[in-house]
């Protein structure tokens, strides 16, 4: 297993120096520059030079590529054109709070698409399959920003229950004020797992209950509860795949929750910074996110490999 | 009995009068940035900022007067009481300072500090030098050359030309505390403890909001904050604004989305509005090989824009454009064409350029999804599309978002500009600078028009024209540019806030910015 691990830990080095090279590219055919950024339309060219040369873009991509990356090495990640801000404090910041609810919406809505779908799995074709088969669909294809706004309108406007936007004071919470402003966003956030992780919970165990060591399992008297236990492990690998990646798009924060809810996460943050062209914090945000992503991934692949010894070949 | 009468008279109106400096409170505000603005003096975040994160904490030595509604705000002295141009050296001017001001953090403000700030934008080695502030603030003026401190309440600025703008130009220079900075040592940590000479200082700021708080000591008595302190909360989705309205986490917001408005005003809130130097337009571009080289072309386009029918699409929340200027503005003038939707016109002026009868004429327009000034572009263009075809004119969109169109308008090889003859990018005359510098270099549409750049010329460099003959110029200017229609102006934005009902005191001034100290909370 440690062998197993190690392996996959060298396999991620190349694949992170490939990031920071699709990063450092993709910002560079991005239409404009800095300078266009910073000044008005109406800044004389000599102008623009001269910003270019103060911020080193008029040196050659090479050169740039690698002090780019000595001082990402060196924890460096820019400062926002907008906010003037070091970039690293700004996406620490926005992680943060983007992991303050998203860590919520992943338990609650991968608990939830796992209850649901082993029910809808093991009562196939009955009312609760229905059931749970009409929430999971309805947790995926419902627009996110629609029913953001619409619960905004009942419990906020209408009711005044909630807040409508924002968060509370910073910390970790541990008060009603503090988690009053979640409760939306972590709703919004937890049904699109919650959908695709109860159907694929469904599909994957109606298809191991449907192999023929289940019943071979069964006929040497192991009890239901055992058997059970055969099926979800067997389940597991997959839908622990699927969970790596959900998790993955849900610490990108959603763009569209995170606005509508201003909620200052990272799915804020990258939003503002493409309409404004901030290309420190587009850069870092996608590069941060990319390598989450990435050990996330291993994450995975080393709890599939734990679970299932085949996977270790 | 008189004598009591006038008494209790007397007593009552001093009551009235004294409500609003007694009414204070707490004014919570929705702006539309989509992030908190900075508080180094520079505010990101586009103009709106200035009134939240610039003007109450940091002032310039010339300020717009924004308690004057029934025109445009004039300049008027500030930190600096008066100033002159060089009679023999139109590019020096002399500001005198004003004295016994200090800063928040009781360091006085004098010439020293001038110079120290114009040294963190203009003076690359300076310790203070900031890249980012100083892009910005270069770009916003453009003139200025060299500086020199004459002596402790003097100071002279030299300017590349002459400009006769110059004092409202700096308009956009707010000065910082350098012994509040030389204390924190650098400007991420100055950002979170400020010190300007403002009415208010900055209390707190985080990711989330900014908290200004009322500075009792304020050098400028008679404009005085009314309010205790005042919280900033950037929100950028209009829908987001109006429920904090509505469920009243707010008092205060920016551009109600235009679908709002209605329901606003019968659910009690105020919605105001007042006239700003704004245009939403389209910039034609004139070169040789394009369809707007014609000057009829141009003329007929602006014919073609259904300007009444954005207004009712915005429930009110603008007014149609003719000009740069309003008309009824002294400096509009009184040009030949008066553009109202007339299709008859524009096919008539068409057919006079060379079209037959039918034809329709391309027009590939540069367009963004939202954007500082922007109002709501998408549904917006989609009106005009149609109101144009009409007209002869057959509207295609470039859509991009507002960052990639800043960075792409002036190349004209990216992808998304081939084709490309107009670009719809709000515009601002807050200053004549911008103004000046869509026709100088870099001149986008390439208006080539001998007679009006002459005149533009004169209105920049001659010193000894009364203010009667200034505005008169400027009238003639702009009828030209009126005539010669450089650009399709459309719409002015007129810059919508909605207010609980308790919120009292706002005075609509007709500029980008907003006058906080005059605010106050009714209890």
């Amino acid at each position: 297993m440690l062998q197993f691990v190690f392996r996959r830990i060298t396999q991620v080095i190349p694949i992170l120096l490939g990031v920071t090279l699709v990063t450092f590219a993709l910002v560079q055919i991005m239409p404009g520059s800095i300078a266009d950024m910073l000044v008005p339309p109406s800044a004389p060219q000599s102008l623009k030079d001269e910003i270019n040369r103060i911020y080193g873009l008029d040196r050659s991509l090479f050169e740039q590529y690698f002090l780019w990356l000595g001082q990402l090495l060196t924890g460096n990640l820019g400062v926002s054109l907008v906010s003037s801000r070091p970039v690293a404090g700004e996406l620490f910041a926005a992680m943060l709070n983007t992991l303050q609810i998203t860590l919520i919406s992943a338990v609650i809505g991968f608990g939830l698409g796992i209850l649901f779908g082993a029910i809808s799995a093991l009562n196939a074709g009955k009312w609760p399959d229905r059931l749970f088969t009409f929430v999971s669909i309805a947790g995926v294809s419902v627009p996110h920003y629609w029913l953001a706004i619409l619960m905004v309108t009942i419990f906020s406007v209408q009711f005044n229950l909630l807040p409508a936007q924002g968060m509370g004071p910073a910390g970790f919470p541990t008060t009603w004020e503090q988690w009053r402003p979640m409760i939306m966003p972590i709703f919004t956030l937890s049904l699109i797992p919650m959908g695709v992780v109860g159907r694929l919970v469904r599909a994957s165990v109606l298809e191991v209950l449907s192999q023929e060591f289940v019943q071979a399992l069964g006929a040497k008297g192991l009890r239901d509860r055992q058997v059970r236990m055969h099926v979800a492990k067997n389940a597991a690998p997959a839908v622990l795949a699927v969970m790596g990646l959900q998790f993955g798009y849900l610490l990108g924060g959603s763009i569209l929750v995170e606005t509508v809810f201003n909620w200052p996460g990272t799915g804020k943050l990258l939003n503002q910074a493409i309409f404004t062209n901030d290309m420190p914090i587009i850069q870092a945000t996608v590069l941060v996110l990319s390598i989450m992503f990435v050990l996330v991934n291993l994450a995975v692949d080393v709890a599939q490999a734990a679970i299932d010894p085949r996977m270790r070949r | 009995m008189h004598l009591i009468f006038n008494a209790v008279a007397a007593g009552v109106a001093a009551l009235l009068l004294s409500a609003p400096a007694q009414a204070q409170g707490t004014l919570r505000v929705a702006i539309t940035a989509s992030d908190v603005p900075t508080t180094t003096g520079v505010p990101t975040q586009g103009l709106e900022a200035w009134s939240y994160a610039g003007y109450p904490i940091f002032e310039p030595l010339v300020m717009w007067d924004l308690r004057v509604t029934d025109t445009p705000p004039p300049v008027i002295p500030w930190l600096a009481t008066e100033w002159a141009v060089d009679a023999e050296d139109h590019t020096k001017w002399v500001f005198k300072l004003r004295d016994g001001v200090t800063f928040h953090d009781g360091s006085a403000f004098d010439a020293d500090a001038v110079v120290w700030n114009l040294d963190r934008f203009y003076k690359e080695d300076a310790p203070q030098f900031e890249a980012s502030t100083s892009a910005s603030t270069k770009g916003r003026v453009p003139v200025l050359k060299s500086y020199e401190k004459i002596d402790d309440s003097t100071v002279a600025i030299y300017t590349t030309v002459p400009v006769t703008y110059f004092p409202e130009v700096m308009t956009s220079i707010l000065f910082v505390s350098p012994a509040k900075w030389e204390e924190v040592g650098s400007w991420e940590a100055f950002a979170g403890q400020p010190s300007g000479t403002g009415a208010f200082t900055l209390a707190a700021v985080d990711r989330t909001s900014l908290t200004l708080a009322k500075n009792p000591s304020y050098w400028n008595t008679e404009r005085a904050a009314k309010l205790d302190s005042v919280v900033v909360y950037p929100m950028a989705e209009a829908t987001t604004r109006l429920a904090a309205l509505r469920s009243g986490q707010v008092d205060w917001i920016n551009v109600p989305p235009p679908d709002g408005i209605p329901s606003l005003r019968d659910a009690g809130f105020t919605v105001a509005t007042s006239p700003m130097p704004h245009v939403w337009p389209y910039w034609l571009q004139t070169a040789e090989g394009s369809v707007f080289h014609d000057v009829k072309v141009r003329q007929a386009f602006n014919y073609a824009l259904d300007r009444e029918g954005l207004v009712t699409l915005l429930n009110g929340a603008a007014e149609p454009a003719k000009g740069f200027w309003k008309p009824g503005d002294p400096r509009f003038g009184t040009p030949e064409n008066d553009y109202t939707y007339d299709p008859e016109k524009a096919r008539a002026l068409l057919t006079e350029a060379g079209f037959g009868p039918g034809e329709m004429v391309p027009v590939k327009i540069l367009i963004s999804t939202s954007g500082s000034g922007q109002m709501v572009p998408l549904p917006m263009n989609e009106l005009l599309q149609q109101s144009a075809r009409a007209a002869g004119f057959e509207l295609e969109f470039s859509v991009v978002d507002w960052g990639q169109m800043a960075a792409i308008r002036s190349n004209p090889d990216s992808p998304e500009m081939q084709n490309v003859v107009a670009v719809n990018s709000s515009f601002t005359t807050a200053d004549l600078t911008w103004f000046f510098f869509s026709f100088y270099p870099t001149n986008w549409p390439n208006f080539d028009h001998p007679e009006t750049t002459a005149m533009m010329d004169q209105y920049r460099t001659d010193f000894d024209m009364s203010d009667e003959d200034r505005v008169a110029l400027m009238a003639n200017i702009h009828a030209n540019l009126v005539d010669q229609a450089p650009w399709a102006w459309i719409v002015h934005d007129v810059n919508p806030k909605a207010f609980a009902p308790a919120v009292q005191g706002y005075t609509p001034a007709q500029a980008w910015y907003t006058d906080l100290t005059t605010v106050y909370m009714q209890p």
